[in-house]
């Protein structure tokens, strides 16, 4: 299990960046000043894209702890996050 | 004063308040297409911007922001003084929405208050869950943390409830016009807001603070910086984002999917009519919300995890067959081959042109079929109903059969979310120590609900856009996340209950 979590940790690596791409080229390909619709509207992807990216970022380095074998050992209390 | 009455107290307090507000929360958004005509007119750049950043920014960047900002007061000064606070904060801002002149009134004034208005609704409501959650599981023994949490779980769907509960009320009291006027219904459950939000006040003010940071306070370990002991410390934060990517972010669009998603596809897709819409809602939800209960009661016995693993796993194998259901039983073509009409009645007709070869004719008519359902049929071209053009169909109202077959399908979809949510508060609860926990499970909390869940429309409305062939191509979104969210759930997640959170 611990050989999963790690090589699973390149897939969530690779992951943010991807998610980050599509959301660029999404923007790119439906932003349009004379469409009607929320997916036209510049305003929502700016806040969807500068909120995501972080996320993505996070998604990252989770996949980043993965790898390194950071999961392998799960705290099994509280107490030991301290 | 023994213990069982203590908790039920605690229960209360906590429970009443993030339910209203949640109501406060959903209220604009049910009220969105009354409001955009009084505050946010068409043709204005300047309100259509103002619009858009009410409904995206406060659900997707001051929600968050929300729960950092109210996440740490709570873990410097105490549980009950910050969610005392968010509850003052949103009832005040609500009962203000509905006390702010329309555009015609004040002009741009209008839009820039209610704008200003909707974000400290958002920042509120970051603030809310994580402390009534964290209070009720710091009074609760490890034996009953799950079912005593699930009560606060209850609360986003049964503020739902409500909200949909008073707007039906006081829209079928009146006209539309009357509802729909400067001054109108639709103001009133912002107004009643504020005396649920003092009512909730009152019981929150004579309880006292949980026991578990009292006690930290007493012997002074409390945090001092408690964002940088969230994420900057590197076990802390490895957490965050185990929470985060391996049970909210899944718990989001589950969660969305089952009470938003469902609802709009029934009106905007299936084009069901206003009153039955809302109804399945009311009717699944009073069926499902005791399984938050349930869940929460099982989780105590089994653990979390599986819970919340199966809930949306039954989600990502069943979503799509489910709402092709929906879509095929509301099929009018199908409804007219299976039940002959009862009766026709034309509403109205209009001929735009005088040429009887190329006139324009604008007619509708409400059809009754034997079977009990009925529709309104409209067509915009060619001559009346003489099977040329080309019907759109609105308002269909179900048959009694179909009704509640559809009440069962949307009660299944509550199900899976009374699942993953029943007991993702003590769950979260559990990963966190004491001094800390208000700002670490605030945080995923928000991220998973607010912008994953969030998202579920408009990405929903990026792929029919880009595909659309297929009307059910919008649930790709939801079931990829969740099943993302499953598989890491799965690989990396502890099912522990974890029997100690003194710490």
């Amino acid at each position: 299990m611990n050989s999963l979590k790690k090589y699973l940790g390149i897939v969530w690596l690779l992951l943010g960046p991807l998610v980050v791409f599509f959301l660029v080229s999404g923007a790119i390909s439906n932003i349009d000043p004379d469409g009607t619709k929320d997916i036209n509207n510049p305003v929502i992807w700016v806040i969807i894209i500068a909120i995501f990216t972080p996320i993505a970022i996070g998604l990252m380095i989770f996949g980043w702890y993965a790898l390194k074998g950071e999961y392998d050992k799960m705290p099994q209390s509280s107490r030991e996050l301290e | 004063m023994n213990e069982t009455s203590n908790i039920r107290k605690v229960i209360v307090a906590s429970s009443v308040g993030t339910m209203i507000e949640w109501y406060d929360f959903y209220i604009f958004g049910m009220l969105a297409k009354t409001i955009s005509t009084q505050f946010f007119p068409e043709g204005n750049a300047t309100a259509a911007l103002l619009s858009t950043l009410a409904i995206f920014a406060a659900g997707f960047i001051v929600r968050p922001f929300g729960a950092l900002v109210f996440g740490r007061l709570g873990d410097l000064i105490g549980r009950k003084y910050t969610f005392l606070l968010t509850l003052v904060l949103m009832g005040g801002s609500t009962f203000l929405i509905g006390l702010v002149p329309s555009y015609k009134a004040i002009g741009l004034a209008a839009p820039l208050l209610v704008l200003l208005l909707r974000l400290v609704q958002g920042l509120a409501l970051g603030g809310e869950y994580g402390g009534a959650a964290t209070y009720v599981a710091e009074h609760s023994p490890a034996a009953r943390r799950g079912y005593y949490t699930s009560w606060i779980q209850t609360t986003a769907t049964l503020g739902l409830f409500v909200a949909l509960g008073v707007i039906m009320l006081v829209k079928l009291n009146m006209s539309d016009a009357s509802f729909n006027a400067e001054w109108g219904g639709w103001r009133y459950p912002f107004w009643i807001s504020i005396l649920l939000v003092a009512v909730s006040v009152y019981i929150r003010l004579k309880m006292s603070e949980s026991p578990l940071f009292s006690k930290l306070k007493k012997e002074g370990k409390t945090s001092v910086n408690p964002l940088k002991e969230s994420f900057r410390n590197r076990t802390n934060f490895k957490m965050v984002l185990l929470a985060l990517f391996g049970a909210v972010m899944g718990q989001g669009v589950i969660w969305y999917t089952g009470q938003f998603y469902a609802q709009n596809f029934l009106e905007t897709k299936c084009n069901i009519e206003f009153e039955q819409s809302r109804t399945i809602m009311l009717w699944a939800i009073a069926f499902a919300t005791p399984f938050f209960l349930l869940f929460g009661w099982l989780s105590d016995k089994i653990g979390r995890k599986w819970i919340m693993m199966i809930g949306m796993f039954l989600g990502i194998v069943t979503y799509r067959p489910i709402f092709s259901t929906f879509l095929n039983n509301t099929n009018v073509e199908a409804w007219k081959a299976e039940s002959p009409v009862a009766n026709s009645e034309l509403w109205s007709a209009t001929n735009e042109k005088t040429n009887p070869e190329t006139s324009v004719v604008r007619a509708s008519r409400r059809v009754t079929l034997e079977n009990g359902s009925s529709f309104v049929e409209e067509r915009t071209d060619g001559p009346l109903f003489n099977g040329n053009a080309p019907s759109v169909y609105k308002d269909k109202h179900l048959s009694g059969g179909v009704y509640w077959k559809f009440i069962g399908l949307v009660f299944l979809l509550i199900f899976y979310v009374t699942m993953v949510y029943g007991p993702i508060a003590a769950f979260l609860v559990e990963m966190f120590p004491t001094k800390i926990r208000y700002t670490s499970m605030s945080l995923p909390y928000h991220i998973g609900n607010g912008v994953f869940g969030g998202l579920v429309p408009f990405i929903g409305l990026l792929l029919t856009t880009t595909y659309p062939a297929d009307p059910l191509v919008g649930l790709w979104y939801p079931i990829g996340v969740a099943t993302l969210c499953l598989i890491i759930g799965v690989i990396y997640l502890n099912n522990k209950i974890d029997k100690e959170v003194n710490d």
